[in-house]
């Protein structure tokens, strides 16, 4: 297959072109993902939390769903948002379809269960371990659950790095409620698939290259900047 | 202390990479609900940036089959309806939802297959003794099978051809559900054939060993319409800026941009639109 020879030279070509195009589809890639991390952090990391310390009923069938939900199909939650959002959709008005917020909608829907999920394991595994020493210090259970997701930082940062992991990666839902339009909300993997769609295979290859690389780079980010704070915490 | 830093370092990274920047520069731009071939073959591309220098619109190009394109637009996700199955684009103005119909070019259909030929189709003209043919040696067909303009157009001409393909769906009759672009990457990677609008075929990128196999029946016609959006049924549309964009194509100007569109020094659309006559 001469494809992968060229997209590797490809790929090289495009980063050192500094080609506009790539980057504005780039930038957009990770603006859409790192946000919608961080909102999916913001509602999965209480809740998780919550999930791990409290116990109220339902609580097992809570737990069930949020694992459950790790596999909710893309192309499933664009479909229901795209629903939604569209003029004849109960959210019409809000003029939100085919536009990157629509986008980063999708995404923390995606990946909020990841992230409430593998929360619940980290602090339900560090309460078990310091309940008693909780107890003695009479550290009510609100203030425990800031407490536990403070000592699992570390942990949680692996967390937020999957929920990165799958939204950066996915086709499914972007494609449908961001439209692929043209400087406005195409991103990477659209783009790949676009460019599959027109038999420029080594093109596609390239970018798929060039999003590896990407990932590589925002998980190599977050790992220097665990090590600096590891680094202060013992100076 | 330690905390502190950290959450700032956290902050940090947050706004720089995505709060930071406006998230949708609200313009002055239509959506328009349009099919993979107008995209995928570059046309739009080479045309928008003169009808956006000329009357500074942004035209936001949604493409997907024509089917799901007249779904969207049905329900207002879109000002302007760009694609090609004239009895479903007049069905979606009879019923209101679109304002009228214009004529706007035309390209025609091929089939196109490996080089070993197994159906013995190649350099054939009248379409329907070759789909007949290919049925008859249960050659591997690859259809769009996505409700698509080009689709709806292969089943006419099955139907016509006195052949009921979906009784053999799954044996040689494989239906890829997908885009024509997908669809060609499939059939080459099967020897299978297929049929796809022609400016698709020549923009194509992944043609392997394959080449034309049928070509030149005038049932291979295939006629691109443009719709404005009905506003009476949807509030949300842009009327004013959308009848611009669809007056501008069929307009000499725009019908002229249409004709100057080449790749590899062919013609991909022929313009033919009646200037100011919908139908």
């Amino acid at each position: 297959m001469q494809d992968f020879g060229a997209a590797f030279g490809l790929a090289f070509d495009l980063i050192l072109s500094g080609n506009a195009d790539l980057a504005e589809i780039v930038l957009l890639s990770l603006q859409v993902s790192l946000t919608a991390v961080l909102f999916a952090c913001l509602i999965g990391l209480p809740l998780g939390a919550a999930t791990a310390i409290f116990r109220f009923p339902g609580r097992g069938a809570l737990i069930v769903l949020m694992n459950a939900l790790m596999g909710l199909p893309p192309v499933v939650v664009g479909l229901f948002l795209y629903l939604m959002l569209s003029n004849a959709g109960p959210l019409g008005p809000l003029a939100l379809l085919y536009t990157p917020t629509a986008m980063i909608i999708a995404q923390s829907i995606l990946v909020a269960p990841i992230v409430a999920a593998l929360t619940r394991q980290v602090v339900a595994d560090l309460h078990s371990e310091y309940d008693e020493q909780l107890r003695s210090f009479s550290v009510g259970r609100w203030a425990a659950i800031g407490t536990l997701l403070w000592d699992g930082r570390y942990s949680l940062m692996t967390v937020a790095l999957a929920g990165f992991g799958r939204a950066i990666a996915e086709v499914g839902a972007v494609i449908i409620v961001g439209g692929n339009i043209n400087h406005v909300t195409r991103v990477m993997t659209t783009t790949i698939a676009l460019e599959t769609s027109k038999g420029n295979l080594a093109l596609a290859l390239a970018l798929g290259i060039i999003l590896v690389g990407i990932a590589v780079a925002v998980n190599a980010s977050v790992m220097s900047l665990r090590a600096t704070a590891a680094r202060a915490a013992y100076a | 202390m330690i905390r502190r830093r950290f959450l700032a370092l956290a902050a940090a990274l947050t706004v720089a990479t995505g709060l930071a920047a406006p998230l949708q520069a609200d313009d002055k731009f239509i959506i328009v609900q349009s099919t993979t071939s107008t995209l995928n073959s570059g046309l739009l591309d080479a045309i928008l940036p003169q009808f956006t220098a000329k009357t500074g619109i942004e035209v936001r190009v949604v493409a997907v089959g024509t089917g799901q394109a007249i779904k969207n637009a049905r329900n207002g996700d879109g000002d302007v309806l760009l694609v090609h199955a004239k009895p479903a684009e007049e069905k979606f103005v009879a019923d209101g939802y679109g304002v009228a119909r214009h004529d706007l070019m035309y390209n025609d259909f091929v089939i196109v297959g490996p080089e070993d030929d197994p159906a013995g189709i190649a350099g054939m003209r009248d379409i329907l003794p070759a789909l007949e043919r290919i049925a008859q040696s249960a050659a591997p067909f690859a259809s769009r099978g996505d409700d698509s303009g080009t689709h709806k157009k292969e089943l006419r001409l099955w139907k016509d051809a006195g052949v009921d393909p979906a009784a053999a769906s799954g044996t040689w009759y494989r239906e890829t559900g997908s885009g024509m672009g997908a669809t060609l990457n499939t059939a080459v990677g099967m020897n299978a054939y297929t049929m796809s609008d022609r400016a698709t075929w020549i923009a194509f990128q992944n043609k392997g060993d394959f080449a034309i196999a049928v070509e030149g029946d005038p049932a291979l016609f295939n006629q691109y319409g443009v719709i404005l959006v009905n506003p009476e049924k949807h509030a949300n549309v842009k009327a004013e800026w959308g009848q611009t964009f669809v007056d501008w194509l069929v307009s000499g100007e725009g019908q002229k941009a249409i004709a100057a569109f080449e790749v590899d020094g062919q013609q991909l659309f022929f313009p033919n639109a009646k200037e100011g006559g919908g139908s």
